[in-house]
């Protein structure tokens, strides 16, 4: 009946996830257009602030304003703070508030589908933001380069391994006091993930240990994309991304089976 | 699966069905059989295993041992048909509060896979069954508990389930609320739905129920009817004796001469008697003097009580 969207995990049905989110949203566009204004407020601060007291970058050994240098790294932390409103704060609610998903699981929907419609649903709104982010970028003299389409794919690597992490993330949280410790894990990875400045600032051993932050190498690959220079660490970047992706859809999988359908 | 004999079609069959949680075991092995149309019910107190053995047999929980079957189908390797075809309504309505009644209605019939066009139908035809139609487009939040309550059975009826699976349908619920949930559950039986509740009202499952079965720390220790379970487990009657403050232990053994069962309870002392007003007589004339008496029928209450104990579990 239902065909296999990956092998063995979720079904075509995990689209009605994506639609009841579309339903729910509908009374809330508010908060749905919000989420285009917030990259396009931290683009104009940059650009009008910082990329005047900041001096040129080197990206790939050539030079490129600050605001080349780090919209790239803005556009990654996009995709982060959006994918922790899409999979942690309202997952949490739907999960452990609501009990949307008790409801959704005596359906012949799984826990596998309802991991899969959140993800799907996530990676809608991170498409479009991503979309008008680069836009943005475009229009305020951010780019070098028109490679800097291939920045939405990449931005998409980035929403998938931060989505399926924070589904994942969310079945631990158990009130909301708790996202005070998301919030915690969020601002040093925003702040200290090569976003501002490039990595190599750090003593070479710290360097390393932000080198596994996925926002690190969700700005990395995108700095790459953003300017237009190619090489083979960007390969391993995005399949740092996709892994831990999948082992994120997987563990969250797992943890909504625990937690729904003991 | 059909019955055997083919006496009976049978929706659902349990046999030597446990879940356990760890070192925990809700539920230790536990038969029963669900024949079509029939309304069955699962007594028994909280954490008697009856939650447990709901989300089984609304195959949406695996069962750690034991064969379960629903519609002739294992609902190990045919989950997702087998919750096509039945409709839950759980204990807290879980109900979209953010969203409009119609659209709760139609965003849970996708997920059966139903077409819009036939959601629409249908949730015009819920509604009404539902006594909600003026309160189509009113958010599910602004709703009172009945409301709420019957929204949540229209719900489950989306998409026109053989089996209805109900979890304390009416806790919380006015009387006026709950007679028209009673009158609701009926038409459906009529309609040949097979029910299966839970309840914590035992007039409700006298009411509703063609069979039942008690549980109590995850076993089953009495099956039938209501009446049966009645004249099976207790007397016909029973007589409540009110004797001021205390009942001392000479009275208690003078009245144990005139009942089947005698129960002292802080208030009260209950006599389990074939004939209520015979028994009282006798009460009276060996000199024992009351404050106050009664004279009921036994309930399916006493036969719970009796069950499955007085001392509260949680």
């Amino acid at each position: 009946m239902a065909t296999r969207v990956l092998p063995a995990f979720g079904s075509r049905r995990s689209i009605h996830i994506f639609e009841r989110n579309f339903y729910a949203y509908r009374s809330q566009w508010l908060m749905f257009v919000s989420g285009f204004f917030e990259p396009l407020f931290y683009l104009l601060s940059i650009g009008i602030g910082l990329n005047h007291l900041v001096g040129p970058q080197l990206v790939g050994g050539r030079l490129v304003s600050y605001a080349t240098f780090v919209a790239p790294g803005m556009l990654a932390t996009s995709a982060m703070n959006g994918a922790v409103i899409d999979s942690i704060f309202n997952p949490f609610f739907r999960l452990k508030i609501s009990h949307t998903y008790d409801a959704v699981l005596s359906t012949p929907l799984d826990v596998t589908d309802v991991a899969l419609g959140e993800v799907w649903w996530a990676l809608s709104r991170a498409a479009l933001y991503a979309a008008s982010f680069i836009v943005c970028m475009v229009l305020l003299g951010d780019t070098t380069s028109w490679w800097v389409v291939l920045c939405w794919p990449g931005a998409l690597l980035a929403s998938l391994a931060f989505t399926c992490v924070g589904l994942a993330g969310c079945t631990y949280v158990r009130s909301w006091q708790d996202f005070d410790v998301v919030t915690l894990v969020q601002l040093p990875l925003f702040l200290f993930s090569g976003t501002f400045f490039p990595i190599t600032l750090y003593p070479r051993w710290l360097g390393a240990i932000v080198s596994v932050s996925p926002l690190y190498q969700a700005a990395a690959l995108l700095r790459g994309l953003a300017t237009g220079q190619f090489d083979a660490l960007m390969i391993l970047r995005a399949g740092y991304l996709v892994a831990l992706g999948l082992a994120g859809l997987w563990l969250a999988a797992r943890r909504f089976r625990a937690i729904l359908a003991p | 699966m059909t019955a055997q004999g083919g006496a009976r079609d049978i929706v659902l069959e349990a046999r030597g069905l446990v879940k356990r949680f760890g070192a925990f075991e809700a539920v230790r092995g536990v038969d029963f059989a669900i024949a079509r149309g029939e309304c069955f019910g699962f007594l028994g107190p909280n954490g008697a295993g009856k939650t447990s053995t709901m989300r089984m047999i609304s195959a949406v929980s695996r069962p750690t041992e034991g064969s379960l079957t629903i519609f002739g189908l294992d609902p190990r390797t045919h989950g997702p048909a087998i919750r096509g075809r039945i409709g839950v309504v759980p204990q807290d309505d879980s109900l979209e509060l953010e969203l409009s009644v119609r659209l709760n209605i139609e965003i849970y019939g996708r997920y059966f896979d139903l077409p819009r066009r036939v959601l629409r139908e249908r949730a015009d035809e819920l509604l009404e069954f539902a006594r909600l139609t003026e309160r189509a487009n009113s958010k599910v939040d602004d709703l009172s508990g009945g409301m709420k309550r019957r929204l949540t059975i229209a719900r489950a009826l989306v998409n026109r389930p053989d089996l209805l699976i109900l979890d304390e349908p009416t806790t919380g619920l006015d009387p006026q609320a709950r007679h028209l949930l009673w009158e609701r559950l009926y038409r459906l039986k009529r309609e040949g739905v097979t029910l299966i509740i839970t309840t914590h009202y035992m007039d409700e499952a006298e009411q509703l129920c063609d069979r039942l079965v008690v549980m109590d720390n995850g076993t089953i220790v009495a099956e039938g009817a209501p009446r049966e379970l009645i004249e099976r487990h207790s007397s016909r009657e029973v007589i409540e004796l009110r004797f001021g403050t205390d009942t001392p232990e000479q009275i208690r053994v003078a009245l144990a001469t005139h009942a089947e069962r005698v129960e002292v309870l802080p208030d009260r002392v209950l006599l389990y008697v074939e004939d209520g007003d015979v028994a009282l007589r006798a009460v009276h004339g060996s000199g024992l003097t009351p404050v106050s008496s009664l004279v009921r029928r036994s309930s399916l209450e006493d036969v719970f009580l009796r069950l499955t104990g007085r001392t509260l579990v949680d």
